[in-house]
């Protein structure tokens, strides 16, 4: 063979050539694999289906077990972009009942990412969700059409009984705001809106398992990830058992039909509320299910707001139910004594003010005063809380007289377990020096609020919860809905004795003017609504107010020696605290201490069920 | 005893070397959580061992026949085996639009393997003959038509990756004579497409840009003078076009930026108007120094003008949508994680998810859930990257980069032109193998279904490149006897 050097020397440019590309590629390699990261994380995209286990949410029963709030099975139907091939769009639209342009838009709106921020082909997408069991029943059997398209079974609440949407609240899909301020959620998660879903969230929700499970290219599951060693199990919620009477409930929303207002019942004892309502009120159930946000707005809408919870939200001027206190204080202080006649002169005069009274010229000690309700009294009494001696000056003692209303649990928020609680207003010698521009103001500028109108604003909770104080002749418990928790204990705040600053010995002489209002007082008015065979203690109330016709209020306890039941009934536009307060409060007494009302006031019981003051409200005017 | 002295251990080992590892990584490949065993024959990987056994069994009797039977059997072993592709065509069954594989029952075999060491046995034989010179033009036409005519075959059974190896064999023929500005030209040829294509659009907005003309206009020059350079050896003239280029490139860009005009620059004028005065000086030199280096030069550059706009304008205008998506996808122009990039996707998550050392062997989630297509066959160096990380590729290159090496080595110490052009057949083929299989997998050359060497599942693959390694050196074993 002849040798051609020039020739032989090609040798190195082949293998030079062959070299350098296994060096272009070693770089590629070193990019691919050293460098960029974001292999990793597609390939664990790829391979790993995390799956959350949702647990079952905790149930709800009244305080006789009562199964009020329960779990039903509802299905989501989630869409992986990825696995969606050959889609007969058209099928499918009809086995879900839904046009072509819903179909379309909704495909579209789960990929944006301004709409969707956590969406990804690889990972399951909500499509619709709560999918009824009919909807489901037609979509289960053709699911195996639709490629790419699963089930995901899901809890929804089921309303046993439907009363006390306000208390029992809703639950609803977590928002933005929701998984920023707690990293448990996450899109697509319940939580607890309203009621004590949302206030016991954390015990009803129980925690959240996983399940990694391992997936291959065509989709299919090939079992769990190292034998499932890192899978959670979930950890179902705990159940509530309330305080809620659900038949007192039930028959105290039936009694408010048609008005507008609250009814809350106290176990005064315990603090436990027996029955809480806000009228209008409105079918729990309305909130469950695909339909949810649609009937939400329409509640929403609704000028009556049903989703308002008045009980705890609303604040009113108390008016009348407010003058018991007045003499507590007053009594207290040493302003009166019990003994003391204040003169009542057709009501309040000084100088040329005069604030009526009901009742004609009179005379009356503090029990009287209670019974009858007069205005002038009461007038009186705080011009004497005030110009009290013991005070340097009116700043010292109106701040004595606020400190007093505090103790009693007005002006702030008691801390009852149901949100959106208001602290209505007790106004401070600072308002007032703020309001008149002065603190050389005079008791005859503030006289109103001697009879809970003016300035002063209590929530319905608060004016029962002063019932359940004048019944315990002193002390109340937080107003709370929790009875028990499933395997724990109710949060202390509930079971420690809140002391007002009247002594119990004052109590008493309280107690007697509202035990004589029932009997031959105000709330007697319109016949004997002492229920059968309880001595009922009561006051009324007729709060006037800015926007029509006169609320009316009730606040009373039974029986007046070992009080079981403390209420407030508060109807808007009612008129006289007689009129609709006192047969509702009394009827709800009756109901929970006797179980039946007696045929002497089964009159009053139609008269309630029948009646409205929906045509008392005038919304022109707010 | 002394075959045994002259016999290459060195890359017999390195076979064994990477055929084990192959093994291995088929076995990777097709695990599936079932816990199986790796010598179960009835799963590829126990079926890759006994196609392993039968090569040592192929080796013994490769080894055996003598050297003189090769070279002189070989017409007969070549066109054999071109009859036998010719009946394949006819009688294979479809499998996925393929006609390439025979059955003998439940045996399969893909004739067109086996094409390859017979035709580097033919073209070796046709340089053995007497008195054959590679640059009369009619011998080459014949080394053409033997490479050409397997190809044509193959390309008929619809395994159009198998046919494109006997292209590898231009390297042989640079080696053996062939003008070196083949090799330019097709690099040339390469390097314009893929710029003038790959920045065609621009891949923020989508929209047609003349981008990748002006990139190739502006590298033109550069060629033009690295040819001057090299090929008419004159580097004055060479530093003369680079440097006025240069030049040009930047005056225009600073006048452009810091000159306030209203002007309408267009980049590609300075593009354009270089590589064409740089082609005219091109013939210029020609006429001064009367010299035929220079016209080349000259047409070359002229040609290459031509050959862009003509790229542009084909690919534009005349590609059909599905050509152009292939081409756009392979650029990285265009994104299609579901169709024809899927599998250049998936490859590339898997070998990227492995990091450094890799996830572990059986350990690679990519591998075991099957997301990567034909992983224990033409991707099989996914699993590889995934499990055995950058450490492990880089070795598995290196095993490769030595064996190719060392057969250059082997090829160029043969005393017969026969065995010189066979070993350079080998290396060839391997390097192609390679660079293409490695190449694809790791998204910088078009998927091109032909195997990893050794490493890929398939008896008629092992078998194959087997016979034409130990050929080789049985060859190489004989070099001292005078034959």
């Amino acid at each position: 063979m002849q040798h051609n050097f020039d020739l032989e020397k090609r040798r190195f440019v082949i293998a030079g050539l062959f070299v350098v590309i296994l060096l272009i590629y070693t770089c590629r390699l070193f990019y691919l694999q050293v460098i960029e990261e974001k292999y990793k994380a597609m390939a664990n995209d790829n391979a790993f289906l995390t799956q959350t286990m949702y647990p079952a949410r905790g149930q709800i029963y009244d305080r006789k077990g009562v199964l009020l709030v329960t779990n039903e099975p509802a299905y989501d139907l989630m869409v992986t972009m990825r696995n969606v091939k050959n889609l007969d769009t058209l099928d499918l639209c009809k086995t879900l009942n839904i046009t072509r342009e819903v179909f379309d838009q909704r495909m579209k709106d789960i990929k944006n990412r301004a709409k969707n921020p956590g969406y990804s082909s690889y990972t399951q997408q909500t499509f619709a969700t709560q999918l009824s069991g009919k909807d489901y029943g037609a979509l289960q059997p053709r699911l195996y059409k639709y490629a790419g398209f699963e089930i995901r079974p899901r809890t929804i609440r089921q309303y046993k009984i439907p009363i006390a949407p306000h208390i029992l609240g809703t639950i609803r899909e977590v928002n933005k705001k929701d998984i920023e301020r707690d990293s448990y959620y996450q899109s697509g998660d319940y939580t607890g809106d309203l009621g004590v879903e949302k206030s016991y969230e954390s015990y009803l929700r129980g925690r959240k398992g996983k399940q990694i499970l391992l997936r291959d290219a065509h989709g299919r599951i090939k079992g769990h990830f190292e034998d499932g060693r890192y899978d959670i199990s979930p950890i179902p919620g705990r159940d509530l058992t309330l305080s809620i009477d659900a038949d007192l409930q039930a028959y105290a929303e039936s009694l408010m039909v048609n008005k507008v207002g609250a009814v809350v019942a106290i176990q005064p004892s315990t603090g436990e509320i027996l029955c809480m309502v806000s009228s209008p009120t409105f079918d729990p159930r309305l909130l469950v299910g695909r339909q949810r946000g649609r009937n939400y707005r329409a509640l929403s809408a609704n000028p009556y707001r049903p989703l308002y919870d008045r009980a705890v939200s609303a604040t009113y001027p108390p008016g009348s139910t407010f003058k018991p206190t007045q003499g507590l204080i007053g009594l207290q202080d040493g302003a009166i004594t019990p003994q003391t006649v204040l003169h009542c002169n057709g009501g309040f005069r000084m100088g040329n003010f005069r604030m009526g009274c009901h009742d004609g010229v009179a005379a009356w000690t503090i029990v009287p005063a209670i019974a009858t309700s007069c205005n002038g009294y009461f007038g009186w009494c705080l011009v004497n809380i005030l110009n009290n001696k013991k005070y340097k000056s009116i700043q010292e003692s109106i701040t004595a007289w606020k400190d007093y209303m505090v103790s009693m649990g007005y002006g702030y928020r008691l801390g009852v377990d149901v949100p959106g609680e208001s602290r209505g207003l007790i106004p401070n010698a600072q308002y007032y020096n703020k309001a008149f521009r002065t603190e050389k103001w005079k008791p005859i500028n503030i006289i109103s609020i001697s009879i809970g109108q003016g300035e002063i604003l209590a929530t319905p909770l608060q004016i029962a919860n002063l019932a359940a104080t004048i019944a315990n002749r002193g002390h109340y418990y937080v107003p709370h809905v929790i009875h028990s928790i499933q395997d724990t204990i109710v949060p202390d705040t509930f079971r420690i004795q809140q002391r007002t600053l009247i002594d119990r010995k004052w109590y008493d002489w309280i107690v007697e003017g509202m035990r004589q209002a029932a009997v031959n007082g105000t709330v007697r008015r319109t016949g004997n609504m002492d229920p059968e065979g309880i001595e009922l203690c009561g006051k009324t109330g007729t709060a006037q107010n800015p926007h029509g016709k006169d609320h009316s209020v009730f606040m009373g306890f039974a029986p007046k020696d070992d009080p079981q039941i403390a209420i407030c009934c508060f109807v808007e536009n009612g008129g006289f605290g007689a009129t609709f307060g006192v047969p509702i409060g009394t009827l709800v007494i009756e109901k929970y201490l006797n179980g039946v009302i007696s045929d002497r006031r089964r009159y009053l019981e139609d008269n309630m069920l029948n009646s409205s003051t929906l045509g008392n409200m005038n919304f022109m005017k707010r | 005893m002394s075959f045994l002295r002259s016999f290459d251990w060195f890359t017999a080992i390195l076979y064994i070397i990477l055929v084990l590892f192959g093994w291995a990584t088929i076995n990777a490949a097709s695990y599936n959580f079932d816990g199986a065993s790796i010598f179960d024959f009835t799963r590829n990987s126990g079926r890759q061992l006994m196609w392993f056994g039968l090569s040592l069994f192929l080796i013994i009797v490769i080894l055996c026949i003598d050297v003189k039977t090769y070279m002189t059997y070989a017409p007969i072993v070549y066109f054999g085996l071109m009859l036998v592709l010719l009946v394949t065509i006819f009688v294979a069954p479809d499998i996925k639009g393929s006609h390439s594989w025979l059955r003998f029952g439940s045996f399969q075999i893909q004739p067109a393997e086996f094409g390859k060491f017979s035709t580097a046995l033919m073209i070796a034989w046709l340089f053995n003959t007497y008195n054959f010179k590679f640059t009369k033009p009619f011998n080459f036409l014949k080394v053409c038509v033997i490479a050409l005519l397997p190809v044509v075959l193959i390309i008929l059974q619809r395994e159009t990756g198998s046919a494109l190896v006997y292209f590898s064999l231009v390297l042989l023929f640079y080696r053996m004579g062939m003008s070196g500005i083949v090799l330019w030209a097709g690099f040339c040829a390469i390097l314009i497409f893929v710029l003038g294509v790959k920045y065609s659009v621009d891949t923020t907005t989508g929209l047609p840009s003349d981008m990748g003309v002006n990139l190739v206009l502006l590298i033109i020059p550069y060629l033009i003078s690295l040819m001057l350079a090299f090929y008419a050896k004159n580097k004055t003239v060479a530093m003369h076009v680079a440097v006025g280029a240069t030049i040009t490139y930047l005056f225009f860009e600073a006048v452009n930026h810091f000159v306030p005009h209203d002007f309408p620059w267009r980049f590609w004028w300075f593009g354009l108007t270089v590589s064409v005065v740089a082609t005219l000086y091109c013939f210029l030199l020609k006429i001064l120094h009367k010299t035929r280096d220079y016209v080349v030069v000259g047409i070359f550059s002229a040609v290459f003008i031509a050959f862009l706009y003509m790229v542009d304008y084909a690919f534009t205008h005349v590609l059909q949508d599905h050509q152009r998506t292939r081409i756009e996808v392979l650029l990285g122009i265009k994104e299609d994680p579901k169709g024809v990039g899927y599998n250049v996707i998936q490859a590339q998550i898997a070998i990227g998810s492995g990091g450094v050392t890799g996830k572990g062997y059986l350990e690679g989630t990519q591998t075991k859930l099957a997301y990567v297509p034909e992983q224990e066959t033409d991707f099989i160096f996914c699993t590889v990257g995934e499990e055995e990380g950058f450490i492990g590729c880089v070795m598995l290159l290196l095993l490769y980069g030595m064996l190719v090496l060392r057969l250059i080595y082997l090829a160029e110490r043969q005393r017969t032109v026969f065995a010189l052009v066979y070993g350079y057949c080998v290396a060839s083929i391997f390097a192609f193998h390679v660079i293409i299989n490695v190449g694809m997998v790791i998204g910088l050359v078009p998927v091109i279904g032909i195997p990893l060497p050794f490493f890929s599942y398939g008896g008629s693959g092992l078998w194959s490149f087997t016979i034409l390694l130990f050929i080789f050196l049985k060859l190489d074993a004989a070099r001292i006897n005078k034959y």
